[in-house]
């Protein structure tokens, strides 16, 4: 240790004396660095693959379904303006029967060049290869789907696809940056057992779906810098008499859409959390950092009396903190990076990349890791500067005991006699008012981050009781192959095990106000429906509108509309039509993004009679697999789609992954709250070392002493969980505010369990550090403490 | 002056083991007797802290025992000794340790609210004539102030023994003579066996018997035939 200085051999040897100090604000730090790490780390990884991925792949940029065109038109489509590549392509959608699995299995089948890779979507092989052309049956699975029902080439499928039965081999398992996010068209949740994507060569496919010579898909790119919607428009003129449902761009493909949404949500909460978190900590640190050069006056005078400068005690106490910051930092990055790499696994199970990049935003992990060294620097400048005011004899000589007052708690609380421990720790809280100040607001926010952590927890039980008890009461929703009547629910509700059916019609529309629109599926609902309702957030049911449109609150505002306004409505299926139609009023639900209107007035409207094309059930649960075996003799049904999948769904991907994250944030800010609190009643305790030893040798007994450091323990807990419950509240308003997506928002519910729990972890935290100090308090010297002075 | 209060036989004390051992009292038997006082002179390193803090239950000796009353202090539990402290035994220290947050009467308070026989708070600052002081904080009050209320809080739980460490190390003469003063007054009017450490030989002539330690030992008893006014001593 030669070559070190003594100044920094007393620093080392510190550091190891301080060692549970250390590490408590070691812990704080690392919390709030761990978050922002494990958060940045996330952003960046997900994005970073998804461009990748898209770059690789060749993800195009616009999109268009047809009912049919002719395949020489493909020519055409690659000389419009602003294209780059162009693939047609034939799509169905079909039904899939597999051994030993009852439930209903819908899917699309999509085509593959006969010859070669596609030039855009083209494919990523998990296993065995591309169809071979010259096979009608040889197809390719998608690996979320072979992954649920543990598919490997060479196993067989039993298909419908146009109405007929086929029999599928698979020759290979692939992703495709098209399907990402897997979702069956008009949900908003992946069901991996229950929905299949599957890719075949063009010529059986087309043979399949009677498509010879034609397509009803487009894929196309554009050229750098070309117009996005230059192009939609000169797609939708060209494809108005092929059965369009109008061109659209990524914004509207279902995968990149919730894709993007997943991302800016992570990016929201990259930039939130962290900002709360690094602010808590900054905070903290700043006050715990002086707390910790405080008690080192003497120390700095002696330097100073040897003649060392200001400059130089800086820089050795400088080094001090940057050692304990760096230590915090080094344990954050570990952390954080090790959560991010955890909660990557998360992701990865529900969007479909080939491989995860792992990247690391290096400068802005630098840039959080100089921020905490700055906190904690700025926290002992001050401390430092204080100490520095006094001459180095006046430092050195027996500190004078500082000038208490009687507090003004005890004059307003004049009728209670108070124990002298009680006026010690009442004084010694009103004596420094900032201070005291300063460890409440610690506490508050230590409560606070727990509070923001874990309401998601509540909220997400919320969104699942209201969605799928209250909204979802049918037990199974039955998309019909074709519109037909309310005769088809008539003859659905004589299915052994149904106990009520009711109709309604989707029809996918564009909503357009003003330069503002989005895609969506409008349904019609008969006005006395039962099973399906629309409630508000207090789970009240909301009565359809006899006239008018009834939208999700999160698109009156996306559209920027209020009930009274009048909407367009573009039927997207192929007709070119649209309607004005009012918009009646909004409905405030947590998951995904709707329109409804009454079934009368929406099948007015179309002027196609009374058609529908959708029946919801309720259905016997006993009678379920008979309920389903009947439903899969029926031609005329396309898909089948029961809520509990879906509550399972909803679990298994969007609760899961938020959940852990939540979780994780969370847990730091369990750690962050035990960092403050320990470094509190540390503080206090080598403050009152010598008070305490006096009581000691009065004769107070070791849990007599204990009262007075608990005591004023808990008089900071009292106010500090209480003021971090609101805090908390507002935090978590701000981060449902910035968060609300098309996909889901969070309720701002707050339920006993969860301020509970924040104040739990709180409290927990301040026993096990009061568990330290009474071990401290039995511990103590008496002789050493009152033979030194101060 | 025939009544034992402590009976020390045989006392030593070691601190730290085989080369680095330091031997703070190497057999050391004394009596103090009821109302007694004596002062302890030594120079620093004789072992006189050692055997105060011994005496105070605030230290175990290595071997030797000491009794007092039927207590036998050297085998008594960390529970026992403090019961010991909080009725039996008062300190005062050279730095006399107040409790900045507590007022001088609520210092004296602090000490009386868990003993069972404690005289007034008042009646034992007036004893250090601080009776008009009671309402000051610590900082608010001089060196020999603070060491005067550091007394009235040692003796008013009404102690057998009243043990002062340098009490007058950190004051200078005139204000040290108002502390010594009031240990005499103490001394004579509740009968309180006081001990008072010093290395300042001028005190010991207020004291009716001075024991002298050097090197762990006790070199020298010596009974004074009377003794001196505190009024009278200088240093």
């Amino acid at each position: 240790m030669n070559w070190l200085s003594v100044l920094d051999r007393k620093l080392l040897r510190e550091l190891f004396h301080l060692r549970g100090q250390v590490l408590a604000i070691a812990l704080v730090v690392a919390g709030g660095i761990a978050v922002c790490v494990m958060s940045l780390v996330n952003y960046a990884s997900l994005s970073e693959t998804r461009s990748h991925y898209y770059r690789q792949h060749g993800f195009a940029d616009v999109f268009i379904d047809l009912t049919r065109a002719p395949r020489h038109l493909h020519e055409q489509i690659r000389r419009l303006d602003g294209v780059a590549k162009a693939e047609v392509r034939v799509q169905s959608s079909l039904r899939l029967q597999l051994d030993g699995f009852a439930d209903p299995v819908s899917g699309r089948v999509l085509s593959l060049p006969d010859m070669g890779e596609p030039g855009l979507h083209r494919l990523f092989l998990r296993a065995g290869r591309l169809p071979d052309a010259r096979r009608s049956d040889e197809v390719v699975v998608i690996g979320s789907f072979a992954e649920a029902h543990n598919l490997k080439p060479g196993d067989s499928l039993g298909a419908i696809i146009n109405g007929r039965w086929q029999t599928l081999r698979i020759v290979g398992v692939a992703e495709s940056p098209e399907f990402i996010y897997v979702i069956p068209p008009g949900s908003m949740l992946p069901d991996y057992h229950r929905y299949a994507i599957l890719w075949m060569s063009e010529r059986a496919l087309a043979a399949a779906t009677d498509m010879q010579g034609a397509f009803n898909n487009v894929l196309l790119s554009l050229q750098p810098g070309a117009s996005e919607a230059a192009l939609i428009d000169q797609l939708d003129d060209l494809f108005r008499r092929y059965g369009s449902t109008g061109a659209y761009g990524r914004d509207d493909h279902a995968s990149d859409r919730f894709l993007s949404e997943e991302l800016a949500q992570l990016r929201t909460m990259a930039l939130l959390f962290p900002t709360i978190f690094m602010s808590v900590a900054v905070f903290l640190i700043n006050v715990v950092v002086g707390r910790l050069v405080s008690t080192q006056r003497d120390v700095i005078a002696v330097l100073k009396a040897y003649g060392y400068s200001n400059l130089q005690v800086s820089v050795h106490f400088g080094k001090l903190v940057s050692l304990i910051m760096l230590l915090g930092i080094a344990l954050g990055n570990v952390g954080g990076l090790a959560l991010a790499n955890a909660l990557t696994g998360v992701y990865v199970e529900y969007f479909r990349f080939p491989t995860l990049l792992f990247s690391v935003p290096l400068s802005q992990v630098v840039l959080v890791a100089l921020i905490g060294l700055l906190a904690g620097l700025g926290g002992a400048y001050g401390a430092l500067r204080r100490a520095f005011r006094l001459s180095p004899a006046a430092a050195m000589g027996p500190e004078p005991p500082p000038l208490y007052r009687r507090a003004r708690l005890e004059r307003l609380f004049a009728l209670i006699r108070f124990s002298q421990p009680g006026r010690m720790i009442l004084r010694s809280i009103e004596r420094r008012p900032l201070r005291s100040l300063m460890s409440v607001l610690g506490v508050a926010m230590a409560t606070a981050i727990i509070v923001l952590g874990t309401f998601q927890f509540a909220a997400i039980n919320l969104i699942v009781h209201s969605q799928f008890a209250r909204v979802q009461q049918e037990d199974m929703t039955v998309a019909l192959v074709n519109p037909g009547t309310v005769s088809s629910a008539y003859e659905l509700a004589r299915i052994d095990g149904v106990r009520a059916v009711e109709a309604s019609l989707a029809v996918a529309v564009r909503l357009r106000s003003g330069h503002r629109s989005w895609r969506v599926g409008l349904i019609g609902m008969q006005p006395d429906a039962q099973l399906s309702l629309r409630v508000d957030t207090s789970l009240q049911r909301i009565a359809l509108p006899e006239k008018g449109l009834l939208l999700t609150e999160f698109l009156l505002e996306e559209l920027q509309v209020s009930p009274g306004d009048t909407l367009t409505v573009e039927w997207l299926d192929g007709s070119g039509e649209q309607s004005e139609v009012t918009v009646a009023g909004g409905s405030r639900e947590f998951v995904g993004v709707g329109a409804w209107m009454s079934l009368p007035e929406l099948q007015r409207l179309r002027g196609r009679g009374a058609e529908i094309n959708q029946l919801q059930l309720a259905i016997d649960p006993e009678a379920r697999s008979t309920v389903l075996e009947a439903l899969q003799d029926r031609p005329q049904v396309a898909g089948v789609s029961e809520r509990q999948a879906m509550l399972t769904a909803f679990n298994e991907t969007i609760g899961r992954s938020f959940l852990t994250y939540t979780f994780f944030v969370a847990l730091l800010g369990g750690v962050i709250a035990f960092g403050v609190i320990y470094n509190t009643v540390r503080i206090s305790l080598a403050e009152r070392g010598r008070e305490l030893a006096s009581l000691r040798v009065l004769g107070y007994r070791p849990s007599e002493v204990d009262h007075i450091l608990l005591g004023e323990l808990a008089l900071l807990l009292l106010p500090g969980i209480p003021l971090g419950w609101l805090i908390g509240q507002q935090l978590a308003w701000l981060l449902v505010h910035l968060m609300e997506s098309e996909l889901y928002r969070i309720p701002l519910i707050f339920p006993a369990q969860t301020l509970g729990l924040a104040a739990t972890v709180v409290i927990l935290s301040a026993i096990l550090s009061g568990m330290v100090a009474v071990r401290r308090v039995a511990k103590l010297d008496l002789i050493e403490v009152l033979k030194t002075r101060e | 002056m025939t009544e034992i209060v402590f009976q020390a036989h045989g006392l030593t004390k070691v601190y730290g083991e085989g080369d680095l051992a330091v031997h703070a009292l190497r057999g050391v038997d004394m009596e103090l007797y009821a109302g007694e006082m004596v002062v302890l002179l030594g120079a620093s390193g004789s072992g006189k802290s050692t055997l105060l803090n011994i005496l105070g239950g605030l230290d175990n000796a290595t071997s030797g025992t000491v009794r007092y009353g039927d207590i036998e202090l050297s085998q008594a539990s960390e529970r026992q000794l403090t019961r010991y402290r909080r009725h039996h035994v008062g300190f005062v220290f050279q730095f006399y340790n107040l409790i900045a947050s507590l007022t001088a009467l609520e210092n004296v308070a602090i000490a009386t609210e868990i003993s069972v026989n404690p005289m007034d708070p008042e009646e034992a600052l007036g004893l250090v004539d601080l009776a008009s002081r009671g309402h000051h904080f610590p900082a608010e009050l001089s060196g020999g102030e603070q060491q005067r209320v550091a007394i009235a809080r040692a003796i008013a739980k009404q102690p057998a023994v009243l043990l002062c460490d340098e009490p007058t190390g950190a004051l200078d003469s005139k204000t040290g003579v108002r502390v010594l003063q009031a240990l005499a007054r103490v001394n004579q009017e509740l009968g309180t066996a006081t001990v008072i450490i010093t290395h300042n030989a001028g005190i010991a002539a207020m004291a009716d018997r001075v024991i002298t330690l050097s090197d762990g030992r006790i070199s020298e008893v010596r009974k004074n035939e009377s003794r001196a006014d505190p009024a009278g001593l200088s240093w």
